[in-house]
Parts: structure tokens; sequence; C-alpha cells
């Protein structure tokens, strides 16, 4: 059967017609039936995992802002100040990286893949509110250029490209992805300059020693952060990170529908945990390990960006390994490194280039044992 | 070596049209196909011409490499039609059935050794119903397996039930264990309370689990995994039922009962048949249904015009799928779509029965989830990375990754459960061709 031609802007046009009906293409060769999943449903369940940790985000924004400036915000105005914050991100994030995919789509001739659905609606979440557009911009266009499509788009790259877009950020401009002073929104609030006043992470107080091992308060000069606090997620840090109640939430969804897999995300909780109790009994910090898991963006990291099926580990036993060191070298960057403290996003990216290797290991011990099995056999 | 395997990997596709336990129709053959067609690995050569006499066991083409590889036509009769398509590939040589059948005598003794037993089944035209693993062609005569494995039970979507089928066959089923043992020693795989768990003169193996836990291939992995250099046969149980018969009976007699499936199947049961029967005459065909031999996961396109083949005792009608729904994928619900996914609701109603088609239900993507293939390969494999060598021709690494223990059906369920949609039947298909090809 000769392959019709295509116009050159069939795969814009599949792209939409395909997001509104589901193809109507039948079977071919192999298996007659197929089961009612498409990648489609599988990064909407993502996407879904994430609405809580953005709709607690989008609040807790308000949140930080009224707390900083002293305002008397109702929850709703909490709320819609951090959604009117977010939705420019959202908007940038998704027209830049979603051009750029439907391009290089075009250019290669296929159908434009869905995996950006998510990337997108990650990439706002883990950077400062406050981040210049141009700036997300760029950093979009070079993690889906760069990192995805590069290497042949959605399911071929080597690295998270939501975690390279922020490491892009971290490294090209860090006086506004890191620091005491960016992680609360304060421009639009109108309030006067505030650059003063301190709204660093508890990850970075305790960083500094804030912590107390009598009250188990994270305190500076201005601010002050309970367990519970952090737990709940009323904490300044990037969006998506801060409440531990809501990524457990996405946690669950993933975890039940198995798009992701639960064997990474309790590894690198079991990595963190062992070595922030390594930590600690070694004097490098006074913080119990438990800490770690709410502070910064470890558990985000460990639930969303980690398990990642293209860049993580992909033999079950890999899994454990990748999961477990993801996890352990997070919080040894933490503990023992003194410029940068938070080491989820280096520590992923890092096993990201690991995880072939992982697997690599995996399947050889595997081949090895059946090789063996054979000849006793 | 266990002999009791309970397999925990697998899916049981609920698909509607299960064949009732009951003969709805018995086919008098009429025109009947023997198509080279079916054989892996047959190049054909003709011994026959139109409007030649046969009888039910007379040759009429035999392989050309090994030309005492006969195959014979089911019935006797006259020789209608030679069928021929592109570049005169042999496709079917028809044979007009006599009213009253008339057999070549085989001589109904059983075979005393290996020789006797291969001379038989090459005569009897039965010797392509053995079937070589590695690669899944058709057995070498002048070779010797280290076994013979059979597997009693299919637990492919609505497949026939052969407790029913075979059940009172069981002398028969004896009689081909009697004389495929001369070869080499037969294993056999039973499902739990099977009528066939009592046969002497063999290993039997109890086997349990969803599917593909009755696929011959699964039950080798399990009880003797194949490495490089080995051989094994393998034969289904409808033809053990057939080699039996000929050493009790002389006469070659591959009427079986086919069962009839599928959820667009005006009507389900069994109808015995031969095969090369015409679809038509075993079943009506409605507009825009596919008619495929075998099971939904595995089975051939046959369409309405097409014969059922000499391993099929199963066809399927289904629906085609080209019906778009609207927002499908972004619905919360679907109750008419069936998914193994979590990502749908089909684990609220487990036991319901979908009236499956055949659309694809998205668009082809590279691989993004990996673990669901695992999740359906009972096998200590990783199906992932034998996938991805044969993707890449890699000999060395197919063989690492156990290519000589698949067949495309062993990884049938992988087609179905990836929602990347990739063709991996076809992908391994691709690489046992290779492996062919470069091991010859």
């Amino acid at each position: 059967m000769a392959e019709e031609k295509k116009p050159w802007w069939y795969s814009t046009y599949d792209a939409f017609d395909t997001f509104l009906r589901v193809p109507g293409t039948v079977t071919r060769k192999g298996a007659h039936v197929r089961d009612g999943i498409d990648l489609k449903r599988v990064m909407i369940m993502v996407v879904i995992a994430l609405v809580p940790a953005a709709l607690f985000g989008m609040y807790n924004v308000g949140l930080q802002t009224a707390t900083l400036y002293g305002l008397e915000w109702s929850f709703l105005q909490m709320f819609f100040y951090g959604l009117l914050r977010m939705l420019p991100l959202f908007v940038v994030s998704y027209v830049v990286g979603l051009a750029i995919e439907f391009a290089s789509s075009q250019i290669r001739g296929e159908e434009v893949n869905e995996g950006y659905l998510v990337t997108g609606f990650l990439i706002p979440l883990i950077v400062p509110v406050d981040v210049p557009l141009w700036m997300l911009a760029l950093a979009v266009a070079f993690s889906v250029i760069f990192v995805k499509e590069c290497f042949g788009g959605t399911g071929m790259n080597i690295w998270n490209p939501a975690l390279v877009a922020r490491a892009f950020l971290f490294f090209s401009y860090p006086s506004s992805m890191s620091g005491s002073s960016v992680w609360v929104s304060k421009t639009w609030a109108g309030l006067g300059d505030v650059d003063a006043i301190s709204a660093a992470t508890p990850l970075a107080m305790a960083h500094d020693g804030g912590f107390d091992a009598a009250t188990g308060v994270i305190s500076s000069a201005n601010q002050s952060y309970s367990f519970m606090d952090m737990f709940w997620g009323f904490i300044p840090g990037s969006t998506g990170e801060t409440s531990v109640v809501a990524i457990l939430l996405g946690a669950l969804i993933l975890v039940w529908t198995g798009v992701a897999s639960w064997k990474i995300m309790v590894s690198s909780v079991a990595g963190g945990l062992l070595v922030g109790w390594l930590g600690q009994m070694a004097g490098a910090t006074a913080v119990p390990c438990y800490y770690q898991l709410v502070m910064g963006g470890f558990l985000f990291g460990s639930v969303f960006m980690a398990t990642d099926p293209v860049t993580a580990a992909q033999t079950e036993t890999g899994k454990w390994i990748y999961g477990f060191l993801v996890g352990a070298l997070a919080v040894i960057v933490r503990l023992w490194n003194p410029g940068y403290m938070e080491g989820m996003m280096l520590a992923i990216l890092f096993m990201n280039t690991m995880a072939p290797l992982i697997d690599h290991c995996v399947v050889s011990v595997h081949t090895g044992r059946r090789a063996k099995k054979a000849l006793t056999a | 070596m266990s002999n009791n395997l309970a397999l925990k990997k697998g899916l049981d596709i609920p698909i509607k049209g299960a064949a009732v336990p009951e003969v709805i129709k018995t086919v008098s053959p009429d025109v009947v196909a023997v198509k080279p067609t079916d054989f892996k690995g047959l190049v054909p050569r003709l011994l026959v011409k139109e409007g030649d006499a046969v009888k039910a066991g007379s040759p009429v083409m035999a392989d050309k490499q090994r030309p005492e590889i006969l195959f014979t036509s089911p019935v006797s009769g006259t020789v209608q039609q030679i069928v021929r398509g592109e570049k005169r590939k042999l496709l079917a040589v028809l044979v007009k059935a006599d009213a009253v059948q008339d057999y070549v005598d085989f001589g109904s003794k059983a075979p005393a050794t290996a020789v006797e037993t291969k001379d038989l089944l090459l005569k009897s035209g039965l010797w392509g119903s053995l079937v070589q693993r590695p690669y899944g062609v058709m057995a070498h005569p002048e070779e010797t397996p280290k076994a013979i494995f059979v597997s009693s039970f299919s637990t492919a979507p609505l497949a026939a039930d052969s407790a029913f089928v075979l059940g009172d066959a069981l002398k028969d089923i004896q009689a081909g264990i009697d004389a495929l043992a001369k070869i080499a020693p037969v294993h056999i795989g039973v499902a739990k309370g099977s009528p066939f768990a009592g046969v002497s003169n063999a290993a039997v193996h109890t086997v349990s689990g969803p599917h593909p836990a009755g696929n011959v291939g699964v039950q080798i992995s399990h009880i003797a995994p194949i490495r490089k250099g080995e051989i094994v046969w393998t034969v289904s149980l409808l033809h053990l039922a057939a080699i039996g018969h000929v050493v009790n009976t002389g006469k070659l007699e591959l009427t079986r009962k086919v069962a009839v499936t599928g959820p667009s199947a005006p009507k389900t049961g069994y109808v015995t048949a031969l095969p090369g029967t015409p679809v038509k005459s075993i079943t009506e065909v409605g507009e825009g249904i596919r008619v495929i031999g075998g099971d939904v996961l595995t089975g051939e396109y046959l369409g309405a015009e097409g014969c059922i083949g000499f391993f099929d005792n199963q066809i399927t009608l289904l629906r085609e799928g080209d019906a778009r729904e609207w927002f499908g994928w972004a619905k919360p619900f679907r109750p008419k779509v069936y998914s193994s996914s979590w990502c749908y609701f089909s684990w609220l109603t487990p036991s319901k029965k979908y009236d499956m088609d055949t659309n694809l239900h998205g668009g082809p993507r590279a691989f993004v989830q990996t673990k669901c293939f695992e999740d359906v390969t009972p096998m200590d494999i990783f199906p992932i990375y034998l996938i991805k060598a044969c993707l890449a021709g890699d000999i060395e690494k197919m063989e690492k990754f156990g290519i000589y223990e698949v067949l495309p059906e062993d990884l049938a369920l992988c087609d179905y459960v990836d929602p990347s949609k990739n063709e991996i039947q076809a992908i391994i298909g691709q690489g046992i061709d290779l492996m062919i090809k470069e091991m010859a």
C-alpha cells in the first residue's frame, strides 16, 4: 500500500484532530484488539496528579506575599493573587514549548507527542514565581530543543526536560533563581521595596543554622516555621514543592494508576532518610532526617521528577537503586555542600545520566545468571 | 524442575463472545484449500495439477529443499484449482471433495522407532504440525530435538475449550504421545482438573495463571528454557490427536471442532470442519466485520472470502473500529472501552465483558512506559531490551536477551497493552527473521 503524501501541516492538524477525537485507525498487524490506554491518557494522569500541588501552590503564593507585606488578605484573595501570578508562567511555558514541539514534529513528519503536556505543567511549578517571563521562555526553548528534540523527542531524551529548564535558569541567572529574596512574589503587590526583608526558604534557614533542636522550629530574624508548617506547605519555595499533603495526593494518583513507579518514590525517600540520619549522627546537621522530606523540593522531585519513565531506570531492580541514589545524593548535597543547599535537581539530573548504566548492570547480572543456569540445567 | 507451575503475570482480556460449548453446525466438505502459507519456513513444490484425483492423505505439495516433507489433502476429491499470487507464488490448492470419502491407508501400526514415527509423519502430511523452537519454523526431519512440548490448553482470548474439543480423543492423544516419545521426551502442560492430566509416557506439568500461561513457549521457558544451540519441537494438542489417529487407524483425519467466537459472531459455538474450509460455510459474516483465523491477539486476517488454516481451530469475528469517539482519552469514564491500565475505571467492573473492536485507541509513539510489558510477560526475560535489540538488529544482544525462547505470540499481550501502540509482535517477528537469515 503506497503511503499517501501528507501535506506539510499534517502534524499540527493531526495533533488537534486527535486531541478532540480518538483516531479511527484500526489495527493492521499484530494484536487485532488494543487496550484503551494511550499516551494522551497517561500524560493527562500526571497533569491531574499535579493539580493539587498547583492549586495549593497558587494559594501559598498569595499567602507568602500577604505574610511578607503584612496584608490582611482573605483566602480567595490569596488564591487569586497566586493564580494571576502563575497564569503567565503557564502560558509562556506551554506556548513556547508546544510551538517548538509542533515545529519539530512537523520537520520529522511525525505525530505530535504528548510529553510536553506534563513538562509544560511542571516547569512553572519548579521555578520562582517572579522569574522574568523572557528568562522562562529562554529556558523552555533551550530545554525542549537541546534536551528533547535533539535526541528525537519524547521517549528519546536522557534528562528530564523540566529539570533541565530549571537547571538552565539556575546556572544562567543565579540571582533570579537562588538566595533569600526570590521565593516570595513581590511584584504587583505595589507596596514598595521590601528587598531588604529576607524571605528565605526553610531549607536555606536550616542550612544557616536556624534549626532549634528543642522546639523543632526553623527560624531566622523575621521568619519561623514548624514541622507542620512545612508539612502542610505554608512556607516560601517553588510553587509546587511546598505542600507535602498536596504532593502525597498526587503520588497517590500516580501510584494508583500505575503511571509512575512507587519503587522509585519509596527508595528515594529511603535514601534521603538514611543519609539525613547519617548526617545528623556525623554532626553535619542538627536537623532530624525526616525534616529533609518536608523541606525544599525533595518530595516533589521524588514523586514527579525522578519517576519520569523515560529518564528513570527501566528495570525494576534498577528502579530501586536509581531511586535510592537520587534521594541519597540529594541529601548529601544538602548537608555537605557549603554553597548550594538544594540538591534534588542535580541529584535527579545526575541519576538520569546514570540510569542507563544502572540498567546495564542489572541486565548484565540477569543475563549472566541465565547463562549460568543454562550450564547447570 | 517443578511439575506445578503457577504463573502470576499476564492478562485475560475480557472480550465478549466466548463459544458456547455445543456443536452448532457440521460443514460437509465441498471445496477445501491446502495453503502452503500456513507453514513458516516452507518453500512449496507442487505435486498435483488441476483435474488430478486425490484421496484424503494423498500428497499435493512438498517442501522444495526437503522433498520428503509432504503436505496432503485432507479430503478425497479432484484438484479444482491452483491459486497463485504475485510472481506465481503458490497460495492454495483447492480440492473439490467427493461425496464419499476415500482415505489413503498409512497402516495402523504403532511406530516402533523414531525413524518410523518420522516416516509416518512425513508421509501423512502431519510433519508440518511440528514447529521448531527457536524461530517457530517447521521442524527439520534430520534433527533431533531435546524435547517435544505440547500445551493441552489455550488461555488466549475466547480460545476453544480443549476439554470440550478433544476430551473424547484421549486414546488418539495417548497414541500420539507414544509415537512422538520415540523421537524425544514429551512434556505436556495441562490446566488444573484437565482430562489430559492422566496421560502416560510424558512429563505432565500443571500450569495455572492468566494468559499467556497456556502458550507452549511460556511453559517451555519455565520447564526447560531453550539455550543457544538447543532445539525443541512443539505440536498442538489438535495435531497430537491427529497423529494418534493416524497411528490408531491409518487414516488422516483433520476434521476438528472450530470455535466460532467474538463479539460480532452472529452465533457462537463450535462448527465441525476441515482445515481449508471457507469461512463462508462456517459462519455468516456481516458488513464491516473482520474475520480472524485464531484469537484476537495472534490470529491471522482471513477475510470473509478466506479459508481457515491448518493450525486454526478458532475464528473470531470482530467489528472494524473505524468510528471516531469524541474526547475519548479525556473522558473520565468510557464504559464501553476496556483498559487493563488503572488510568481508566475498568477495574471497577472486573467481571464485565466488552464488545471490543479493532480500533487502535491512539497513535504510534516512542516507548515511554515499559513496565506494562513485564507485567504481561511471565518469562525470565526483559521484554523491552529484547524488543530494542530486535529493532536495532543486534544479533548478539537478541541472543543474550532471549530471542531463542520467544515467538511473537508469547509477547502478543505487549502489543495489546502498549500505550505507545508499538507493533511488538511484528518487531519480534523481524528479529526472528533476521536470526534465521544470519544463523543459517
